[in-house]
């Protein structure tokens, strides 16, 4: 042991502790900022790290010093700017594609050593070592085009840009990726067999399979997808890690991938879906259209935004429900005006969140975060479903599949079983949305049908904005 | 390394990703994992490594400027965006003194 590599050592220990403790930290929300903080220090340490055992060995050479700057100024820059200017509505797509960024940045270290493969052997390869790096570069490209593609479509369809095809909600679409996966497996074994030229078809076909698996799925399982595909990204990285023998890599890939695994299996939890439904069963309404649930509404009643004012007015305790509506509509700020002035009036207010609300849990968080309503307002689930019964009125925002009663009464429902918000038990609800479609499960929400429920229609910003309007009128939240 | 030592680092590595991310508030959630997508970017190490190792081979070099790119991206993105959306929590408590 030479000097380099004890150093190396040293800092590389010192690396995956704080990266560690990074993790642990952000997960209580007082440490969570300083955690983040420290775990790009870590990142940053792991670099330095790096660099200085190679300067302290085989020297770095002009010309490579020349495209480590190049990359990185290039990477960090737009990586950066991206992070500054993307809106708070749009967090789950902006995850997504750096996410995809990374898996990409893997699949690019296996493909690269693996057309070049002279310059990774400083030390001669035996029979079992190449065998080892052979599986080590194919997993490491199967799982990076996967989280690469993967999670570009899932981006697309966050943003909009890309509909689920019909064809993809058929059966065909299994046939399909069955095919993918094999040719992946024969491209796999004919690479390991020493045929380099198979890795093209490789790269191609696992690219292919992280479109054909994530398509046809709905929007509301997206939060899911990419929670796994962070986790896959964990997992190219531990991939790459053996590729070039590098033990700190093998290490915090894995924590980010047994992370993004746990996280996965929360979700799925939050939305009494089984990750094996997510992945294969295609989106919700799909399978709903021959379930009980997707019937005709029959009783709905419509109210004007002035009705809705005076029943605020009368109230004493309101719940707000919010959900993805009030994020497309970026209407939290004009959401935190009106409660602002029912709290004037002595009105108690308290925002009740769905663990799966908005695309991403723990998005509506963020959202009300931003808008400065005060973290003791939300209240979670668990906490706030006792409450209902003894308040007046629930402000449902852009909400739907998680206040659809259906969930706890019609055991043929493919919600039945999800835990929901039991806002039917409050004296009046009123849901504001912009007309009568379906949540992203596409199942009929009960609720709408409800005697004690009125439906405002509208966009969430302009239908608070008119709210707004009436308090005033009625001289609500005015000393 | 020999490959057992490598195997042990990745199963040691895994069992301490599952016994950190044990019990988070909701609340964190989407945080974390932009955190968690951050420290993915680690394989910027791997580019890092291809780019030292290329011995003035020109398409290995781009290759590996490249994956570096892309990683970055990851990485200063991922905080960046992470630190944002803590910064709501955080102004949080300092209200409440």
């Amino acid at each position: 042991m030479n000097l380099p590599v004890i150093i190396k050592f040293v800092i590389d220990l010192l690396a995956v502790l704080l990266l560690a403790l990074g993790i642990k930290g952000l997960s209580k929300v007082k440490s969570a900022r300083d955690a983040n903080r420290l775990a790009a220090f870590a990142m940053s340490l792991s670099v330095i790290g790096l660099l200085s055992y190679y300067l302290g060995t085989s020297g770095i050479s002009i010309q490579s010093w020349i495209w480590i700057i190049i990359g990185s100024i290039i990477g960090s820059f737009l990586g950066a700017i991206l992070a500054k200017k993307v809106p708070m509505t749009s967090m789950p797509e902006t995850v997504a594609l750096f996410n995809g960024c990374g898996g990409m940045s893997s699949l690019l270290v296996a493909l690269g050593v693996a057309i070049f493969p002279i310059s990774n052997s400083l030390e001669n390869l035996d029979f079992f070592k190449s065998l080892i790096n052979d599986v080590s570069i194919s997993v490491s490209i199967f799982v990076g085009a996967i989280t690469f593609t993967g999670s570009i479509v899932a981006m697309a369809k966050l943003q909009g840009w890309l509909s689920t095809p019909g064809w993809t909600q058929s059966k065909v679409r299994h046939f399909v990726n069955i095919v993918f996966a094999v040719a992946s497996f024969i491209a796999f074994f004919d690479l390991i067999n020493g045929n380099t030229s198979s890795i093209w078809l490789l790269v191609i076909v696992s690219s292919l399979l992280g479109i054909g698996v994530t398509l046809p799925i709905g929007g509301a399982d997206m939060p899911v997808v990419i929670s796994l595909l962070n986790s896959y990204s964990g997992i190219a990285a531990a991939a790459a890690g053996f590729v070039v023998d590098s033990q700190l890599l093998i290490v915090a890939g894995a924590m980010v991938g047994a992370a993004g695994l746990i996280l996965t299996q929360v979700m799925c939890k939050g939305m009494n879906r089984s990750l094996v439904s997510v992945l294969f069963g295609g989106s919700l309404s799909a399978q709903s259209n021959t379930s009980s649930g997707s019937g005709e509404y029959t009783n709905i009643t419509s109210c004007s935004v002035e009705e809705c004012a005076l029943t605020l007015e009368a109230a004493n305790k309101v719940i707000i429900v919010p959900g993805y509506g009030l994020a497309v509509a970026q209407a939290q700020h004009t959401l935190r005006e009106v409660t602002k002035k029912l709290e004037q009036n002595g009105i108690e207010v308290v925002y009740a969140i769905h663990p799966v609300a908005g695309r991403m849990p723990g998005h509506m968080n963020v959202l009300l975060a931003e808008a400065d309503v005060p973290y003791e307002q939300l209240k979670e689930m668990d906490v706030v479903n006792p409450d209902f019964p003894a308040t007046d009125v629930v402000l449902v925002l852009g909400a739907n599949d998680v206040v659809n009663p259906q969930a706890k009464n019609d055991s043929t429902s493919p919600l039945y079983g999800m835990p929901v918000l039991d806002v039917q038990e409050a004296r009046t609800v009123f849901v504001i949305k912009r007309g009568m479609s379906a949540g992203y499960s596409g199942i009929k929400n009960d609720l709408f049908d409800l005697p004690n429920t009125s439906m405002v229609f509208g966009d969430a910003k302009k239908v608070l904005n008119d709210l707004i309007g009436e308090l005033k009128d009625l001289g609500v939240g005015e000393k | 390394m020999s490959f057992i030592s490598l195997l042990w680092v990745l199963l040691l590595g895994s069992l301490l990703g599952l016994e950190l991310i044990g019990k988070v508030p909701p609340t964190l959630h989407t945080p974390l994992m932009s955190g968690a997508n951050a420290i993915s970017g680690i394989t910027m190490l791997a580019a890092l490594t291809l780019i030292v190792k290329a011995e003035g081979n020109l398409p290995l070099l781009i290759i590996g400027s490249v994956s570096l790119g892309f990683a970055l991206f990851n990485v200063v993105g991922g905080f960046f965006v992470t630190d944002r959306m803590l910064a709501m929590f955080s102004r949080k408590p300092s209200n409440k003194k």
